[in-house]
């Protein structure tokens, strides 16, 4: 295995300019930045609308130094297919492609241009950023959206339903490489994006962002929450190769160690102060039992 | 049948890669970063070591040099570098206070 990056051995040059529309403390920012230093130069991103589409720019300066296509919602997996083939015929194989939309743009609105793409085997990085709602047209809630979180669809009581899991409706495809991946641990996702271009057909990242302006925290403690939602073992970082699934990194030492209780990353957002003491009992009891079939498999 | 135009005289409506699209962000800041320079840990040993702070910066204008350069043209000020420095040596000041120290 490759040994791990660090600080001093993550490529210096920044392919993202700055002064960009993102809100201050994105989390987004932090992962497009990390990420675009491990698919390099000789990458073509394929972007549906989303809050990525603000931050790469809008018109007519571009804050992304990589060429970008922005395709239509529904389109982000068919149209990444469209770019290999022209990439194909134009003889430039050696070209990364990377699909990256929001958790809309992947769970919902392009889920079935994705599950297209995963069945033909399509040679491309599929990366979504998970920020848990619709951010960029005003919080509504998406089918990632954690149960009981507020958003300015689900004003009252926060949604009711329980949040799709994505990898695991990638795993069923059984494409080779699949990752979660967090904006607070961007060595880790550094590696994971690095590793994936090695695979054939789809490869797929799931990245957990957190949102100050959606999820209701103060810019400074981007970080620290997405931080917390692994400490409490809410959102775990794995990797399935070959249908193999193993946790990395902070999940894996989670195994032996305690963690902090749920309460301490939903005590941090606005959005969960709608939940209840049984609500957050429920939750935890569920997290709780994940866990043991972690520690059991 | 219609001739096939040579790309280049196709319009398209694309961005030109470049700083600031959203203006210069750095008037968004309210609280500017500040490098205590005794407690920063690169600057302090003189070595190239920690730079969480450029590691973290959501919009890349930390530097990865001795010592850390802060560029405050487009820093929004979010705060994340001083949230994160292992050695607490950014200090979030007050946008005002250095308005009336410039004038």
């Amino acid at each position: 295995m490759n040994p791990k990056t660090d600080i001093l051995s993550l490529p210096e040059e920044e392919l993202v300019h700055p002064g960009s529309r993102a809100c201050s403390g994105c989390g987004l920012s932090i992962v497009y930045r990390i990420a675009l230093k491990a698919l390099g130069k000789d990458s073509i991103l394929v972007v549906p609308p989303s809050c990525l589409t603000v931050l790469q720019g809008l018109y007519p300066i571009a804050s992304t130094k990589l060429p970008s296509l922005n395709v239509t919602f529904a389109s982000t997996a068919a149209a990444a297919t469209g770019v290999l083939a022209a990439l194909k015929v134009l003889k430039r194989e050696h070209t990364t492609v990377a699909a990256w939309a929001g958790d809309g743009g992947t769970a919902d609105i392009g889920i079935q241009a994705l599950s297209g793409a995963c069945e033909r085997g399509e040679d491309f990085i599929f990366i979504c950023y998970d920020n848990e709602a619709y951010m960029n047209t005003g919080v509504q809630r998406s089918g990632t959206t954690p149960q009981g979180a507020l958003t300015t669809t689900t004003p009252f009581s926060g949604k009711l339903q329980v949040s799709k899991d994505v990898p695991a409706i990638m795993a069923a495809h059984g494409v080779e490489y699949i990752a979660t991946a967090s904006a607070s641990y961007p060595l880790d996702l550094f590696d994971k994006v690095s590793k994936a271009k090695g695979f054939q057909g789809v490869k797929y990242l799931h990245v957990h962002t957190p949102c100050p302006s959606g999820w209701g925290f103060e810019p400074q403690d981007t970080v620290k929450i997405g931080r917390l939602a692994v400490e409490t073992g809410l959102y775990d970082l794995y990797e399935i190769e070959h249908a193999k699934r193993k946790l990395t990194g902070p999940s894996k030492r989670l195994l032996k160690k305690e963690r902090l209780p749920i309460t301490e990353y939903f005590k941090t957002q606005s959005r969960f102060k709608g939940l209840s003491k049984s609500q957050m009992a429920k939750i935890q009891k569920q997290v709780d039992e994940k866990w043991e079939a972690y520690a059991n498999s | 049948m219609t001739k096939v135009k040579k790309f280049e005289h196709i319009v398209t409506s694309h961005g030109e890669p470049g700083p600031g699209d959203g203006g210069r962000t750095g008037s968004w800041r309210v609280l500017r970063p500040v490098i205590d320079l005794d407690r920063c840990i690169p600057a302090k040993r003189n070595k190239m070591a920690c730079f969480t702070c450029w590691l973290f910066c959501p919009d890349g204008v930390i530097t990865r040099t001795i010592p850390p350069q802060i560029n405050l043209e487009y820093c929004k000020g979010c705060g994340i570098c001083a949230a994160e420095c292992p050695a607490k040596a950014i200090l979030m000041i007050e946008e005002s206070h250095f308005i009336t120290e410039e004038e």
